[in-house]
């Protein structure tokens, strides 16, 4: 596995890293963990001329709530999710279930998150628990909610220029649960069916806000609209939920494929919607 | 288990003596194929088919030519020029090294550079222009024996249609006669999918033509160095006498190193044509989509049974996939290897098995993984279909497996194809299997969690395997017959160095075979050295595969030891002033009978041997020794596992795996139990989730491992082992193998355990790999 040849620039600051995207034009490339892109050179199916590296930039690392928001910079790595106090809820339940050991220690959440795969987990939960990509480009920083972000398949509605500086993910104020329930094939492989759950309670036991999105089983990270608002206003059941995960199956269009059959796939998410609403509903319960 | 019969410090059979080999490969001091860097290295990289099936209108490689760095494109013509475009295979057919007329698979060898690094060379594929014409794709067996199929293999004289073999065997007219006398035939039909080895380290070779002296050293990842020497000299006409193949630590075998490559042929004819060292490694998707896949056996299998159970006869139906060219790994003989072994644990009188294997555009091989050529999939049609017989039946499996087993007493027994099974007690085995995993209360758990909604299965495996190929008289590839050597040399000082034909690739070797020569004479197993690999340093013998190393390299080592021991004793009585037939041996101590206080050591014996030696007597304490076994060996197992099936999903979970391994005697028991968990993992993995498919264009769907998927410890369940001990009767230390028998039992007991959850429902098959969308599929139609 040898890839085609490329230029490396190793940015010491943001300012930097932008600025050398703005000279490499389209053949340049942000490089954080490399988890995919590093395979995708070596397989030849990506060929960067620049490849931009992020990773000494000061500063991007870190994992804290504040200002009513979980705040995730560019260098944090899914390890450093899976190990943080700062979780809540489905990202805390979808950190371990991404990827392996060795890919969470150097990739990125941020990384991820832009690489926009469908079969990728964290887009999922962004779109239940609702977040804004922060992105840095040549005129400064914007928020874009990561429902707009995502474009299709591997591809956002960043700007060439532009660099995914950090994530800010609004932190429940009340009673709230959150679940990721992923089939995978073994571990490191992507989902073949994954379900993002998240519920907040309101005083009554009602639910206040519902977040539910799938993995895998449609063209991008889908989230269940429908599914969310039958929930809201809810008391919290097993009829309540056998009746969203009856939305979350018709809102998915899984593919016959390797994986399973499309059939089979659309049972998992009805199946998993059910397991994973009624999860998020007893930690809410609980919390 | 026997206990020892040497201290711990020697070390000798039935110590669970530390690896000798691990210290080194652990602290990054191995030294694998891809270490190995000479002076003025070229790398090669090849060109492989985007296509399953294509015609080749021309080849236009001047582009990659001028690339600066690039010494050589290699293309079929030019390898024709020399006579190397094709190569014979290990099963009697031929194979393309590279391209001349037709692609016949995707990933198949087309053209090669030769660079001066492997940047430049990998590079410079993308500048050769192929011009390909496209033809339809054969992508199943069933498709390529169709009349009017596409014919594959066009250039082979006399070959009108996609028949890659027929063969035949038992006896059809008992055979008849058992099932006319039946109560009933049950019948099944299924899939052993295709799978590949996929070692860990991929394969490679240097080869380094000296242009003057015209010694070729050819490092080589190779389970059968030998025996690559000889097939090397006859294909490519070199004198053998300067072929050197050494093949250097290998990081697993698994079968997928026995066969040789066109990548070997190509690079070696560069190093000659250059004149300077060329190597090759493949990438892990070579490996996985060009190199010897395994199994893609269509099985039919029926019994005729009684209404108490009792098997009367077998007859099977065989299909193979075998890829563009036939060239299994295999005895001359059998033209499916040992899949006659079908009839496995039970005694009954009759059995017939047709086999054909058909062309197909997919990858060659069809390599024993981890397996004594075709064993597994013996081993899983005859147990799957003992299984199906105990429900149709409506007897209890284990009962069902009790009631035909072939009895203690029986042994030797002879099977109704022919095998001489050696030594055996499969009631013990599966009895005490069956205490160990709680049989009885689980069957009561199993019926109290139906009613729940909850589904419980119970699979078991009871499988016998025939390995340590083998006698002369029956055994050779390519016409070599499948003996095994060992040449032991003891020094002034009492250590040793012991040479062997065959050659690790993560068994152990290195320290199981110095634990055979300490049980004899004594020299503490960490004073032997064990050489293998290098063919100018070793004797002849033919690699390590099939579980043979043991039954025939062992057996060679213990005689060569014993031969040793012999002389020791005239030299020891010599020493002690006493009668050769007065001396005895034990642990390394000569005494003389009578009298224990008068006693030398091996490590005095071994200095008089070149100092102070009886009248007349050879000096020096060395021999070499052939073994030609007189028979296979026959390890067996019953292997229990215990499933849950989640009926909303189809995932299921391990509960138990409960694993008896009867291997003879254990010279190593922590190395056998590292073997036997290794097996084990291998055989959930096909079980579960580790198989090459491809699309309708013939696209293989496995090509990395993020698509071929091999099992972690995550996935791994936990496997609870039992030993029994049965020695083989011929064997000269009564060993019998055991590096695969966990990968040939356990897939069946995995596949049944989960079949036994729904049986309930009439579900009686599965196809491998159980995947969930299957179990689903399965429990959504039955219900």
């Amino acid at each position: 596995m040898f890839p085609s040849r490329f230029d490396l620039v190793v940015a010491q600051s943001v300012g930097e890293a932008v600025e050398a995207k703005a000279d490499a034009g389209e053949g340049g490339r942000f490089l954080a963990g490399g988890q995919s892109l590093i395979p995708m050179m070596k397989m030849r199916v990506a060929f960067p001329e620049t490849l931009i590296d992020i990773n000494r930039i000061a500063g991007l690392d870190a994992i804290e709530q504040s200002n009513g928001h979980l705040q995730v910079g560019a260098l944090v790595r899914h390890a450093d999710v899976v190990a943080s106090d700062a979780t809540f809820g489905a990202i805390a339940a979808a950190a371990p279930w991404v990827a392996d050991p060795l890919v969470r220690n150097r990739g990125t959440m941020c990384g991820s998150v832009a690489h926009c795969d469908p079969e990728g987990d964290w887009n999922s939960v962004l779109l239940a628990t609702g977040a804004d990509v922060v992105a840095q480009g040549p005129n400064g920083e914007r928020s874009i909610s990561i429902a707009d972000f995502v474009d299709g398949a591997f591809t956002s509605t960043l700007g060439e220029d532009e660099l995914v500086v950090g994530l800010r993910i609004p932190v429940p104020s009340g009673r709230s649960g959150g679940s990721y329930l992923k089939l995978e094939r073994k571990v490191g492989d992507y989902a073949t069916v994954a379900v993002a759950s998240h519920l907040e309670l309101d005083d009554s036991g009602a639910i206040s806000a519902a977040g539910l999105a799938l993995t895998s089983v449609n063209p991008i990270n889908t989230k269940v609209a429908d599914a969310e608002a039958l929930l809201v206003g809810q008391q919290p059941s097993e009829d309540l939920f056998a009746e969203a995960a009856e939305l979350a199956a018709a809102a998915a269009e899984p593919r016959d494929d390797v994986r399973g059959t499309a059939a089979w796939k659309r049972q998992v998410v009805r199946t998993y919607t059910k397991r994973g609403l009624a999860a998020a509903a007893q930690q809410a319960e609980g919390s | 288990m026997a206990a020892p019969t040497t201290p711990a410090e020697i070390g000798g059979i039935g110590h669970s003596v530390q690896r000798k080999e691990d210290a080194r490969l652990i602290e990054g001091q191995g030294n694998f194929l891809d270490d190995i860097d000479l002076p003025d290295t070229l790398h090669m990289a090849i060109l492989r088919s985007p296509l399953a099936h294509a015609r080749i209108n021309g080849i236009d490689s001047s582009a990659a030519t001028a690339i600066d760095g690039v010494l050589a494109v290699v293309t079929g013509d030019l390898m024709d020029q020399h006579g190397l475009a094709w190569m014979p295979t290990l099963s009697g057919d031929t194979q393309a090294v590279l391209a001349t007329d037709k692609v016949r698979y995707q990933g198949q060898e087309v053209a090669a550079v030769i660079a001066t690094d492997p940047y430049i060379a990998t590079d410079a594929l993308e500048h050769i222009v192929v011009d390909y014409e496209e033809l339809p794709p054969i992508t199943t067996p069933q498709q390529s024996l169709e009349e009017g199929a596409a014919l594959i293999r066009d250039e082979k004289e006399g070959q009108t249609d996609n028949l890659a073999y027929t063969w035949e065997t038992g006896d059809q007219g008992a055979t008849e006669e058992a099932f006319a006398q039946a109560d009933r035939v049950v019948t099944l039909e299924t899939h052993y999918p295709r799978s590949h080895p996929a070692p860990l380290e991929t394969c490679g070779i240097v080869a380094d033509v000296n242009s003057v002296t015209g010694q070729a050293t050819i490092y080589m990842t190779s389970q059968a160095p030998h025996a690559h020497r000889t097939l090397f000299a006859m294909v490519a006409g070199l004198p053998e006498q300067n072929i050197r193949i050494v093949s250097p630590d290998i990081g697993g075998g698994f079968g997928n190193k026995v066969p040789i490559y066109p990548g070997y042929v190509v690079a070696t004819a560069a190093s000659l044509l250059i004149g300077q060292p060329v190597k090759w490694v493949e990438s892990r998707t070579e490996n996985l989509i060009s190199t010897g896949f395994a199994r893609d056996y269509y099985m039919k299998g029926e019994l005729a049974v009684t209404d108490e159970g009792r098997i009367l006869g077998l007859r099977v139906d065989m299909l193979s996939d075998q890829g563009a060219f036939y060239s299994d790994a295999q005895p001359t003989q059998f033209r499916a290897g040992l899949f006659h072994v079908v009839t496995g644990s039970y005694d009954f009188p009759a059995a017939h098995i047709n086999c054909k294997g058909a062309f197909t555009n997919k990858a060659p091989g069809g390599v024993a993984y981890r397996c004594s050529f075709r064993i597994t999939e013996a081993s899983y049609l005859i147990e799957r279909l003992v299984q199906t017989a105990a429900y149709e039946v409506g007897i209890d499996p284990a009962e069902m497996r009790l009631k035909n087993f072939i009895q203690p007493e029986q042994f030797p027994y002879e099977t109704a194809t022919g095998f001489v099974y050696d030594s055996g007690d499969y009631p013990t085995a599966l009895r005490t299997a069956m205490n160990e995993v709680g049989y009885e209360d689980l069957r009561r758990e199993q019926a109290e969690a139906r009613a729940e909604g909850r589904l419980i299965g119970i699979g078991i495996a009871h499988f016998t395997e025939a390995v340590g190929a083998g006698p002369s008289r029956t055994y050779d590839i390519a016409g070599l017959k499948m003996i095994d050597s060992a040449e032991l040399r003891v020094h002034p000082t009492g250590k040793a160095i012991l040479k062997l034909g065959v050659k690790t690739q993560g068994q152990g070797h290195e320290t199981t075979f110095a634990q055979i020569v300490a049980e004899v004479l004594g020299i503490p197993a960490n004073d032997i050295k064990v050489e293998h690999g290098d063919t100018d340093h070793t004797p002849y013998g033919l690699g390590t595969y099939a579980s043979r190393s043991t039954p025939v390299g062992g057996a060679a080592t213990a005689v060569v030891a014993r031969k040793l021991a012999e002389k020791s004793k005239k030299i020891a009585a010599h020493l002690l002033e006493a009668a050769d037939e007065d001396i005895e041996l034990a642990s390394g101590v000569f005494s003389v009978a009578g009298s224990p206080d008068r006693s030398v050591t091996i490590q005095d014996v071994a200095l008089a041997a070149y100092t102070n030696l009886p009248e007349g007597m050879e000096y020096g304490l060395e021999d070499v020794t052939y073994y030609d076994p007189p028979n296979l060996t026959y390890p067996y197992g019953s292997y229990i596992v215990v499933v849950e099936v989640d009926p909303d999903t189809g995932v299921w979970e391990v509960q138990r795996m409960v694993a008896l391994d009867d291997c003879g005697v254990r010279i190593n028991p922590m190395i056998v139990e590292g073997q036997i968990c290794g097996g084990l993992t291998e055989g959930f993995a096909m079980s579960a989730m580790q198989w090459i498919t491809f699309d309708d264009d013939g696209n293989c769907i496995g090509a990395n491992f993020m698509d071929y998927l091999v099992p972690t410890a995550w996935e791994t369940p936990r496997f609870e082992l039992l030993a029994t001990e049965v020695p083989s009767p011929h064997h000269p230390i009564g060993a019998k193998g055991v590096g695969e028998s966990a990968t040939v039992g356990s897939p069946a007991a995995f596949v049944n355990a989960v079949i036994d959850a729904v049986a309930h429902l009439g579900v009686r098959n599965i196809d491998m790999p159980v995947l969930p969308d299957r179990v689903w599929a399965a429990i959504d139609a039955a219900v």
